[in-house]
Parts: C-alpha cells; structure tokens; sequence
C-alpha cells in the first residue's frame, strides 16, 4: 500500500522527542506491531516515512500527519490502534487513510498557546496582546539558514485572539503552515523582542487542526 | 512535569533524555509499593541505556512487587547548570519523582573515571555524600559493578557494595532492606546483616591499619563480616533472567540495539586483562535461547541491529549455529547482525561473509604488543602469521578499512616492541598490495594506542604504570616510526589513564582525594570534556597523598592489597604464576586447551565451566 497517511498526537513527555528521533521511533513502533514498511531502493536502503509539518522540540500536537508506504495490504481500520498500543507514552494514532491531497495544498495550522506570567497580572494583559498583533506589520530579527535577518511575521498570522484564564493568558489562532511557515515560538520571540513588557515567562504551544486555503479541514 | 523542568528543557541540549516516558518503562502504582529504588548510572543517558548490566538488573529489581526501580542518569553540563539555577533536585525519569522520596540509591560502577559524577549524583540528590553522614536506615546507598572489585576508593561514600553479578544478590539485599523498612531497623543492625548475603561487601565492617610507608598492615573485620567477600555469580547462566522487553529510548543513544550475552568470563587469560579475570568462571548460553531470545527481543523493540556480546565471542562454540538462526529471521527484515570483538587467530570468513550480507564494517582487532615475544609476556595467543592471514582473506574479499589496537607500556615492553607496531602496519599495508580485491578503492589502516594500566585482580596488579612523560615518548618513537602514507596513528592522552591507574588500585585514603576533586568541580570526568589533570594533582597535593605511590610504583608480592578482601574466585597465586610467566615470556594454554585451575570454577555449585 504505496499512500498511507497517519494521523497522530504528540503530547506530554513526547513533545521533547526531535523529528529525528520521532521517524526511528515511528520506524521501530511500525516494527513492533509486526507491519513491514517499504524501503527505497539503493545503496543505503530506508522506509519510506515522511512527516509533513515537522514539530519544533517541546511544541505539542493533536493533528501530526505522516505518510508512509507498506509492503502488503493492511486493515485500516485496526492500525490506529494497534500501533498506539506500542508507541511510547504521548503518541497515540488517531486516523490512518489512503491520502487523497497533495502536501502542498496543507496552507494553514490552527495553534493553542499558553502565556505564563509569574509576576504580572495575566487578566489585563490580554487585550494588550491583542493590540500588539494588530498592528499591520512586526518585523523581528529571526535565525535563517544564512544567520540572522529581518522578517515580517505578520502576513503568517490568519486569525488571532486571546483570552485571559488562571495564571496565564491563552491564544487561539491560525498561522501559516507553508509558504510562508511560522514557528508559533516566534509570537513570543516577537514580544521579547518588540515588548518585553508583554514577554510572557513562559509559553508552550499545542497544533490543533490542519486546513487548506480554503480554509477547509485538511486531512 | 515539574514546571521548573518544563521551563529548562527547551533550553537544553538533547532534551529527551531527560524526560522518561519511552517505550517499556516499567510504571508501577508508588502507592502499592514499599520500596523506592533509585537506580543511578553516574553518567549520561546515552551511556547507560546502552549498558546491558543495566538493563537486566533494572528488570530482575523490578520483578519484585514490593520494589519500584526506576532510571537516573548524570545531566550533562548545560543540563547541570540549568537544574542547579533553577534549585531542581536530581528525579528519577519514570516518575519524574525527585530522589529524596526513594528508599535506596543503587550505584551501577563500570569505571573508575565515574567516581567524582556519584558524588555529584549523591549532592543532587540532596545527601550527605559520607555513610557516616547519613545515620538514618534510608535511603540506603550502594554500589555494585566491575570497578566494585576494588571498592577502597570509595569505601567512605557507600553503605554497602555488591560484589559481582546482581541478578540475584540484589534481590535478596532488597529482601531483606524491606523487611528492615517494615521492622524499623537501625542503619548498623541492617549493614551487619546485610555483611552475611554473600557476595555484600559492607566496607565500615573493616577497619583498616597501615604500615609507615603507607602501604596496609591489616584487614580487620568486625561484628561477623566475613573476612573474604566472595563474589557472587549466577550458577544457571542459560536460564538467568534476561529482559526480553528492553526499555527503547526515544532518543539515540550510543549502542542503539538489541544486545545478546553469548557467555561470561572468558578462556583467554590475557593477563593485562580484568574483565577476563573477574567475570569468570566461564558460563554459556545454548544457541537455542539465545536465538529464541534475539527474536523476542527484535519483536518487542522494533530495533533494526542485533550485537552478539561477550568478552570474545569468536570463542563461542556455537558461534556459527547462532549467526545461522539469527540471520534467518534478520535478513529479510533488513536487520543487522554485527560481533563488537574479533580474534585474529580464529576469525572466519564464512562467518564475516554471512555477517557482511546485511551489513559491512571496518575490521578491528587488539594486537595489543608489537612482538611475538611482548605478546607472549602478556598471553595474547595472536602471530603475526594469524593475523596476515585474516587480512588476506578480508582484503581480497572486499574489505579495505583495518583498525589495530595496542597498549604502549606493557611490562618488559622495550623500543624494539614499540618500532614493531609500525612494521607491522607496514606488513599489513603489503598484504593488502598482494591481496586486494580492487586496488583502486585504496585502503586505511589505523594504529591506535592507550596506555597501560595495571588493574586489581589481573596478573598484573603488582606490575607499575609508566609515567605520562614515558608513554609520550614511546607514543613519539611510534610516530616517528610510521612512514606509510594510509597508515594512521591516533593515540590516547595519557593523564585520564595515570589517575584511572591510581584510583583502580587505591586505598580507602582515595576517597578524600575524590571528595576534593568532586569539591572543585569534577563530575563526568570520564569525557575529555569535563576531566581536569591539574585538579586531580592539587587534590592529590592538598589530601597529603602521593600520586607516584598510587599509579607508578610496584606493589610488594607479598604485600597487603588493599582489594585483599575481595575474592572473586581466581586465586592470587595463579595471578602470581601468571606474572612470572610473563617475564619468561611464556604462554599459557587457554582454558580450552588445558585448564589452568585457576580457581574461578569452585564458585560454581555443581556445574561446569565451559572453559
């Protein structure tokens, strides 16, 4: 079965396992459960399993897709299950699928974040978050494959909105996923950066949905 | 997750390993269970997931339904910092829970260059490193593993050591800490009936007196402790508890694979050699339950890469019937079999031609002396004959990488051996111009060496280390003896090896010079990264000790050694014979050939070593 696609979480201790890591993981589960993945031909042999959006370490996920091609015919409908029952602790398959859509049409990402503030009042800060995203562009200093440069976020960020709760303030929104691709820790690298007033102490991020342009659910 | 690690651990270097939660880790209901182990491996994760000892132990402890063991590993440095900032407390990873709410503290030792990363293990903890400091029954603080063979060094840091293989002593001490737990016993009333499982070492049973010079006067034992602590060993190696349901890091580590235990001990008896020394009596596997065990491995890892371990396991009888079943099922998956140690004399090409099916790699064997007549003084049975003849076979079947291992420094080593190494390499080049299947792909020879460094009960714990300024110049006199452009020489820095010398052999006064070095800074100083010469010389200087005494000076045959209590089977008078035999050049037979009665075989109960 050559277009297999997987849907999975990655939550908890997991979200510290690296991409890397996470394909050898994903490999060796795949062993476990007794399903014989496809290898490419060639000097150097290796499954063929690919991760469509790789996940920043420590960032968490209901919605990682992955595709993967098998040896022999497989029920479907048993895989999830099975697999999860031999992955570690935090990855737990949620849907496997023939996939029908391209990578490429993958646009959008809707993202959950958690601002902690040790010593601020979280309640005010929310509407002045608000307000440091509406502006109509925020160029940061951002880590490219050439060093350092000047990037506008902005035109990545489709809907945002935040909402006070207990200790923190959380973000709801929906970023670019490709073309441009937004690293969701850069809303905070943003704030260190522009207004450090506004800074959270900490912040952890969670991927909730996958959508193409249209904005409809991608799977 | 505690929040000051979640806050740490995007800033840190190879996060996940220090998370836990990986794929069969054993979780167990803390509420259900009465003893809290701690199982500390005084160096990274990636060390000590890749260290087998561990692993079987971790499963036999936890086996108890009383006990929970669980995993902790030493932080590297920027994880180090970052706990330590933050006022993190050492936890162990399954529960996350940090170590001050367990009941024992168990040391798994492989390395004298680890003592310092205990300390610091210990500290993070938040315990007193001193027994004397900690009155309290729990949590009880021990050690066992291959350096515990000369447990004087840190005698003063542990309440107790475990003298050879755990599998079922550390069992029987957990037995009985749990009912000292239920019973409320004190610390002393616990260590002096801890001294009577055999095999316990409790150190402060033993007062220890010395002469003027320095060396020891007398080994007292008090309150019953026996006078010989007699190394345990599993009498029923074929059916000894193997964990078939390894943890699987979620991470690399450095051997990422299914490990198989072909046999202890070993029928060699090279006499620089401790490992072939202590692990014995020689004890075997069938091939049957090693390949029923390799495949239940495989199934329940998903690994791709099984190792076939031993101290030489081209001596294993049934080598060729284990590759043959173990390759049935790996071939088809695209698993690898690979052998970690080779002998030259009896290495088969049919063998490394099954093995090369999945998976080919460089060739290494440990000539370790440049003479036939230096490696007849230490009994490394390998001719120069033998080991031509296996590189001919191996270059012209394809091969073209070679690695040869030597030690500079060995006994009645002299200039001669040293120029021997090269003109070896140098044989070996020409072997591979004659032999090689095609030329054209070039070849690579490399030439490494360590230094010397005589170790407790081998035949040459007598026998004096050279000093650092002598291996570099017989490090210089090889290099300047290698003209071949393909041959390549890396050598081993040789201040690690001086103070692993006097640590391997030191007394109980060591554990001041330790303390000192660990209060300065060391920890994880088996890595070039973290090892500091001159703090161990200034910690040497202010505890008043000699270093000269502890690594080069040679030890009296009839001298009290400070290991003397410990008896892990072979006699010190074949040790002794031994060493004679190397200064008449002669060889020994190896256990196959004729059994040297050395002594190992009297602590099996009725069975027979496989020598």
């Amino acid at each position: 079965m050559d277009k297999l696609r997987l849907r999975f979480e990655k939550t908890g201790r997991a979200v510290y396992i690296s991409h890397l890591d996470l394909m050898q993981t994903m490999q060796r589960a795949f062993a476990r459960a007794d399903y014989a993945l496809k290898y490419s031909e060639g000097f150097n042999p290796h499954p063929q399993i690919s991760i469509l959006l790789p996940l920043s370490v420590g960032a968490a996920s209901r919605c990682e897709l992955m595709d993967f091609k098998l040896k022999t015919d497989v029920d479907l409908k048993s895989l999830p299950q099975r697999l999860s029952a031999v992955l570690p602790e935090g990855i737990v398959v949620t849907d496997c699928y023939e996939s029908q859509r391209k990578v490429a049409q993958l646009k959008y990402l809707c993202i959950q974040g958690v601002f902690e503030y040790d010593t601020r009042e979280p309640a005010p800060m929310a509407a002045a978050l608000e307000a440091f995203f509406a502006q109509p562009e925020i160029v940061i200093n951002k880590k490219t494959k050439r060093g350092f440069g000047e990037s506008d976020i902005k035109p990545a960020i489709r809907e945002l909105a935040f909402a006070p709760g207990d200790a923190a303030v959380t973000l709801e929104a929906v970023i670019s996923a490709q073309e441009p691709t937004l690293n969701p820790e850069l809303l905070a690298e943003a704030l260190r950066q522009k207004a450090p007033e506004l800074a959270p102490d900490f912040a952890r991020f969670t991927r909730i949905e996958t959508y193409d342009a249209n904005m409809e659910i991608y799977r | 997750m505690d929040k000051r690690l979640e806050r740490i651990l995007p800033r840190v270097q190879k996060p996940a390993r220090y998370t836990g939660g990986e794929y069969n880790q054993i979780i167990k209901d803390k509420a259900a269970v009465d003893i809290r182990l701690a199982f500390c491996f005084p160096d990274t994760y990636e060390i000590g997931m890749s260290n087998l000892g561990m692993s079987i132990l971790y499963h036999t402890m936890n086996s108890l339904d009383f006990v929970w063991c669980e995993r902790v590993f030493a932080p590297w440095g920027d994880m180090f910092e970052e706990m330590n900032r933050a006022g993190l407390p050492l936890y162990a990873l399954e529960s996350g829970d940090s170590l001050d709410q367990f009941d024992a503290l168990a040391f798994s030792v492989g390395y004298e260059m680890a003592y310092t990363t205990v300390l610091d293990m210990l500290h993070m903890a938040g315990l007193p490193l001193r027994s004397e400091d900690r009155p309290g029954l729990l949590p009880l603080v021990f050690a066992g593993g291959s350096a515990a063979v000369n447990a004087e060094p840190m005698a003063d840091f542990m309440d107790l050591f475990v003298i050879g293989e755990g599998e079922e002593m550390d069992n029987e001490l957990l037995c009985l800490l749990h009912r000292a737990k239920q019973e409320g016993w004190t610390k002393k009333a616990f260590l002096t009936q801890a001294a009577q499982i055999p095999g316990v070492y409790v150190p402060s049973l033993y007062e220890i007196q010395y002469q003027p010079d320095g060396t020891l006067a007398r080994i007292t034992p008090k309150d019953g402790a026996p006078e010989k602590v007699t190394k345990r060993i599993v009498q029923d190696f074929d059916n000894a508890p193997f964990p078939t349901s390894p943890i699987v890091p979620s991470t690399e580590v450095v051997h990422d694979r299914v490990n198989l235990e072909l046999f202890r001990g070993c029928v060699r008896g090279c006499r620089f050699c401790q490992a072939g020394h202590i692990y014995r009596p020689i004890r075997s596997k069938k091939p049957e339950t090693l390949i029923r065990q390799g495949i239940e491995c495989l199934k329940n890892t998903g690994h791709q890469d099984v190792t076939l371990l031993s101290l030489s396991t081209s001596d294993y009888r049934y080598l060729n019937q284990l590759c043959d079943g173990m390759l049935e099922y790996c071939e088809s998956r695209s698993i690898g079999l690979s052998l970690p140690s080779l002998r030259a004399d009896n290495f088969s090409m049919e063998l490394m031609q099954k093995l090369q099916k999945v998976r080919k790699s460089g060739l290494t064997f440990a000539v370790e002396g440049g003479s036939q007549r230096l490696r007849d003084a230490i009994n490394k049975n390998v001719t120069e004959e033998d080991l031509l003849h296996t590189c001919a076979i191996a270059f012209a079947g394809g091969w073209n990488n070679v690695k040869l291992y030597y030690m500079l420094g060995l006994p009645t080593e002299t200039d001669e051996d040293i120029v021997g190494i090269a003109e070896m390499a140098n044989q070996v080049l020409h072997c591979w111009r004659q032999n090689a299947a095609n030329k054209n792909r070039g070849v690579k020879i490399t030439i490494s060496t360590s230094c010397f460094i005589p170790k407790p009960h081998s035949p040459f714990q007598w026998e004096a280390q050279i000093s650092k300024e002598e291996y570099l110049r017989r490090v210089e006199l090889l290099r300047s003896s290698i003209t071949a452009r393909n041959v390549t020489y890396n050598w081993h820095d040789a201040e690690t090896s001086v103070i692993e010398a006097a640590l391997s052999r030191g007394d109980r006064k060591l554990s001041a010079v330790i303390e000192e070095v660990w209060k300065n800074g060391g920890r994880l100083e088996a890595w070039s990264d973290y090892f500091n010469y001159q703090r161990w010389l200034d910690a040497f200087e202010t505890c008043g000790l000699d270093l000269d005494f502890y690594a080069s000076r040679e030890r009296g045959e009839d001298e009290l050694l400070p290991w003397d209590m410990i008896d892990v089977g072979v006699r010190k008078a074949h040790l002794l014979h031994e060493r004679q035999q190397c200064y008449a050049s002669a060889l020994s037979p190896d256990c196959r050939k004729q059994c040297s009665a050395c002594g190992a075989a009297r602590l099996l109960k009725g069975g027979k070593c496989d020598g």
